[in-house]
């Protein structure tokens, strides 16, 4: 009945056992890899599990207000509602969505161009805006539609401010959007702090951060401004739809910053500017208060909060006005004779001159086969010190100069600031030029281009050669002497306040040093120049004033005239002279100085010293121009 | 009244599970029941609801109570026309079958039906008939035949493409012709060259997975899938998503596991096709190595019993038959663990008992069954 063959059924056993036994691997096999998951890697796909399933949703910390010295708010935030979209819930092509929104709501090529970019980057997870201000009638037109948008809400959300616009624009700065260099920059910074405080990570949660100061105050008080963004520990799913919060840590408000710059004044003098580009600094030399700190002209910081356009942009950067740029911080110009008033007290100071010492004045200076103009022709006659800061006398400065040297000269006025960084709390200062044998060594090539030839020596006494300042070194170098040598680090913000407290705290630095002067001669120079405002080159500009200003008027060449004569009217505009101002009141006490320039605009006396005394009269007397429209407070 | 009324169900329950295998139906019981509870957790989130399960294992166990029934005379019987009728329904589907997600594998024939599926079983009847009937007079060309009678569907199956269910069918076929006597010496050298190659592969990973390399015979797509799994980091949010999540639920369920219902990978979504063919990984989240080795026991066991029975089946028929489906039960579950586990590539292949699906759960019941009645009828051949 059986009908298989003995030596079939032994193989076949065998093939069964074989079988088996081979089972038996492969399910050693399983069990091994599952040993090595679970047990030998469990510590690590635990982790990975975790990280996988919490997120951390970022609470933006509201951004520090900028306050003038007088209280006045002039960077803000307020809050709008936008239209945010979840980029996750949206099922189809996002171009069709938002064409159907733009039928209900108002949306610019350039909301849906900053929406998509943002929604690139992001690997198009999370919810992003794609309008922000809506009007209450677009709200409402929203909500009754709102069925047809899944995954489309009205959220409120904070928006950076500044009120009046382009006014102190290159002070204040801006901020905007975190770009990939800042996110690298911080995240640099938050390792380094890492290794002082353990806790840092903690303290820094950088997807928080969607803004951050771009330039100005808003970039340089970026730590402080910015707060410390709190966060939503939330569980996700793998789609990053959040199902639960399993803490929260609340977001740190950011301080307010208290500049010591009295913004009306900072108003004032940008509308006395009128079209007229330059830059104007104004600081309270017993503090280092600046005052005022006029870049013209401006631009408006609002326009790049939330991505700038690109025309603009375009408009802005290739003006040939270069609006963008900061210039008494970076603009360097040659003093011209505003540097004549220190040239005199480095006279006195290294007994190179004394106050009744005179010259005769031709009206020329020859210097080896070179000859010296003085701006006067036929001279100032018998020129002694007073006179020669007063009437401005080339002549006088040149024979200085050479009995000086140029060294002499440099270690004079370096401990004023001239060519050198002055601290302020800004980036990007420029450090300018203040001549040297040493310093032309060092900054040329050729060997016959190092030398230093004594014929260069001859018109750095009039501000002129190689001197290159800022504008704000010249006002911080006119403080130090009216603070009769105590030299107060510049800055614009001197006080920290807490949001919720108003505590102040004050960041002001005590004085950084004192140059050693003597008091008769820092009077015989400020004599001089109150002298200037009264029978000098700004006599007229300064009459009848109810406070005592000294002053020194100055132009500042652009480019060499091979001693052919100039003629204002004739010279293409951007190739006229720079006019040049700098001030102090009042004489007993002064509580402001001033340096500026007006560029291109001509003779200093003509052009910049008429907006100082306005800027004095208003900020000493509370007067203000007629032309000049009242100041109004934002609402 | 009431001892005699309680007497009367136990009758009808035991005169139902007369003739089943004691053993073979206490491991099918557990499989069936941690499958049940894993899908309890495993479908939240999903919309199947727990009645479909239900109803689905208790047609799966239906079908093999049916089967249990049939004697395997009949199928031996009927081999060639289930075989033939499962041919010219994958030469059907090849014609007019209808596509979804990129593949030709389902006929509508009033109601939607995939004949691949019916292949799994129709192949190892078919060759197991073929052997049956060559047997004493076995020649070498027979291998020829077998060949053939494997080769057509298989190919059938994988230009559909189905390469999971191709690689079953495949397996079911090959089980039966080694177990027939296949010589040793034309067995070894493929069994050689397939460990050299995968060798190959891992050493040479890296350049044979560059872009700008095309793989002979292979669709891109399936180039990928050993790819990622050589290194699923190199597309962590594409093709080695599946892997690598399966992978994190799996190593972070530890020894004993997170709890049931308490797996984040499952509940959280991370876990593709947690309820069906990466149901493992929600298991071993949440029941961890232990689970695990219980249920990689319980299927040690299965396979056991399936060749224990088939090994003392009557006739060469029921013992090919017997052994070839048991060893493709081996198949499912080793192919699904190892490719949910990271080592195999990703292939369709369902965990037997334990994935959520009708037509597996049916087809595995049908399996289970022939064992059932393999095991019930050995006497009754013999005798």
């Amino acid at each position: 009945m059986v009908s298989f063959k003995k030596p079939d059924l032994d193989s076949f056993q065998e093939r069964i056992t074989i079988a088996i036994v081979f089972t038996t691997v492969c399910f050693l096999l399983l069990a091994t890899r599952l040993l090595w998951l679970q047990v030998v890697n469990h510590g690590k796909y635990s982790v990975l599990a975790d990280s996988n399933r919490i997120a951390l949703i970022p609470v933006p910390a509201n951004r520090g207000l900028l306050i003038d010295r007088n209280g006045i708010v002039i960077g803000r935030n307020y809050s709008a509602l936008t239209l945010d979209i979840n980029a996750e819930e949206v099922s189809g092509n996002v171009d069709e969505l938002i064409d159907e929104l733009s039928q209900i709501i108002l949306i610019s090529a350039k909301d849906r161009r900053n929406f998509k970019r943002a929604l690139d980057d992001s690997r198009k997870m999370g919810t992003f805006p794609l309008r922000s201000m809506l009007t209450e009638a677009e709200t409402a037109r929203f909500m009754a539609n709102r069925y047809r948008f899944p995954g489309v809400e009205i959220r409120a959300r904070s928006f950076r401010e500044y009120p009046y616009n382009e006014l102190a624009s290159h002070l204040i700065g801006y901020i905007g959007r975190v770009s990939q260099r800042d996110k690298e920059r911080m995240q640099a910074e938050i390792e380094s702090s890492k290794a002082d405080d353990p806790d840092a990570l903690q303290t820094s949660f950088l997807p928080g951060i969607q803004y951050v100061g771009k330039i100005g105050l808003e970039q340089s008080y970026e730590t402080v401004l910015r707060g410390v963004p709190g966060y939503d520990q939330v569980e996700i799913t793998a789609g990053g739809k959040p199902v639960r919060t399993l803490s929260s840590s609340p977001s740190v408000p950011g301080k307010n910053i208290v500049l010591s710059v009295d913004i009306k004044l900072q108003y004032l003098v940008e509308q006395l500017y009128g079209n007229f580009r330059g830059a104007f600094v104004a600081i309270e030399p017993e503090t280092g208060d600046i005052l005022a700190f006029v870049s013209k002209p401006n631009f408006n910081p609002n326009d790049f909060v939330e991505d700038i356009d690109p025309t603009t942009w375009k408009e802005l950067n290739e003006s040939p006005q270069k609006p963008l740029y900061n210039r008494p911080l970076k603009g360097i110009y040659p003093p011209g004779s505003t540097y004549k008033p220190f040239m005199a007290l480095a006279a006195l100071e290294t007994k190179k001159r004394t106050p009744s010492q005179t010259i005769s004045d031709p009206g020329y200076f020859d210097f080896g086969n070179h000859t010296f103009r003085d701006d006067k022709k036929g001279g100032h006659g018998i020129v002694d010190m007073q006179k020669s800061i007063v009437d401005s006398c080339d002549t006088y400065y040149y024979t200085l100069a050479r009995d000086m040297g140029v060294n002499m000269m440099h270690d004079f006025m370096k401990p004023f600031g001239f060519g050198q960084i002055t601290g302020i709390d800004l980036l990007g200062e420029s450090k300018g030029v203040l001549p040297s044998t040493e310093w032309k060594k060092n900054t040329f090539k050729k060997p016959e281009q190092q030398r230093w030839y004594e014929g260069e020596t001859i018109s750095l006494g009039i501000g002129q050669g190689y001197n290159a300042f800022t504008i704000l070194q010249l006002a911080h170098a006119m403080a130090n002497m009216a603070n009769n040598g105590i030299v107060m680090k510049p800055h614009l913000v001197k006080a920290i306040e807490d949001p919720f407290t108003r505590n102040r705290t004050l960041t002001t630095p005590k004085e950084s040093y004192r140059i050693d002067l003597v008091p008769e001669n820092i009077e015989t120079i400020k004599k001089a120049m109150l002298e200037v405002n009264v029978s000098g080159t700004s006599a007229s500009v300064f009459k009848g004033t109810g406070y005592q200003a000294g002053g020194k008027t100055g132009t500042a060449q652009v480019f060499s005239l091979n001693s052919k004569e100039y003629h204002h009217g004739s010279t293409a505009e951007f190739l006229r002279d720079h006019a040049l101002y700098i001030a102090f009141a009042p004489a007993e006490k002064p509580t402001i100085v001033i340096a500026m320039v007006v560029e291109n605009a001509g003779f200093g006396a003509q052009h910049a010293a008429p907006i100082a005394r306005k800027a004095l009269d208003f900020y000493l007397e509370g007067k203000w121009p007629k032309e000049i429209p009242e100041w109004k407070r934002a609402p | 009244m009431e001892k005699s009324a309680i007497n009367k169900v136990k009758k009808i329950f035991l005169s139902i599970l007369s003739g089943l295998d004691r053993q073979l139906g206490l491991i099918l019981l557990g499989l069936a029941t941690i499958g049940f509870i894993t899908f309890l957790s495993a479908s939240q989130n999903t919309p199947v609801r727990f009645e479909d399960e239900l109803r689905n294992l208790a047609l799966s166990f239906a079908v093999m109570w049916v089967v249990s029934r049939i004697p395997p005379k009949w199928l031996e019987t009927e081999a060639v026309w289930i075989y033939v009728v499962g041919v010219a329904l994958l030469v059907a589907v090849a014609i007019f079958g209808l596509i979804k997600k990129g593949a030709r594998r389902w006929l509508n024939i009033g109601v939607v039906i995939q004949p691949s599926e019916l292949m799994k079983i129709a192949m190892p009847l078919m060759l197991a008939w073929y052997f049956q009937k060559r047997e004493g007079i076995q020649k070498t060309w027979d291998y020829g035949v077998a060949a053939i009678i494997l080769g057509i569907p298989v190919a059938l199956i994988a230009r559909q493409p189905d390469l999971g269910t191709a690689l079953l069918v495949f397996a079911a076929g090959l089980y039966v012709i080694i177990l027939a006597g296949l010589p040793w010496k034309w067995i070894l050298p493929f069994v050689g060259l397939g460990i050299f190659g995968i060798i190959l592969i891992i050493i040479f990973g890296d350049t044979i997975c560059a872009h700008n390399i095309a793989w002979p015979f292979v669709h891109n797509y399936q180039k990928h899938r050993v790819c990622t799994l050589l290194d699923p980091s190199s597309d962590p949010l594409g093709k080695g998503f599946h892997t690598i999540q399966s992978m994190i639920a799996i190593g972070s369920g530890g020894f004993f596991g997170k709890g049931w219902f308490q797996g984040t990978q499952a509940h959280l979504e991370f876990i593709p096709e947690k309820h069906t063919d990466f149901v493992f990984a929600v298991f071993s989240e949440e029941f961890g190595l232990l689970g695990n080795l219980i249920l990689l026991a319980l299927f040690f066991a299965l396979i056991k019993r399936g060749l224990a029975i088939s090994a003392s089946a009557p006739n060469l028929f029921t013992r090919l038959l017997g052994a070839s489906v048991t060893l493709i039960f081996f198949t499912y579950a080793f192919v699904n663990i190892g490719m949910v586990s990271g080592l195999l590539p990703v292939v369709g292949v369902p965990l037997p008992f334990i994935s959520y699906g009708g037509t597996a759960l049916v087809t595995l019941g049908f399996g289970a069954g022939i064992l059932m009645s393999i095991h019930r009828h050995r006497r009754l051949v013999q005798s």
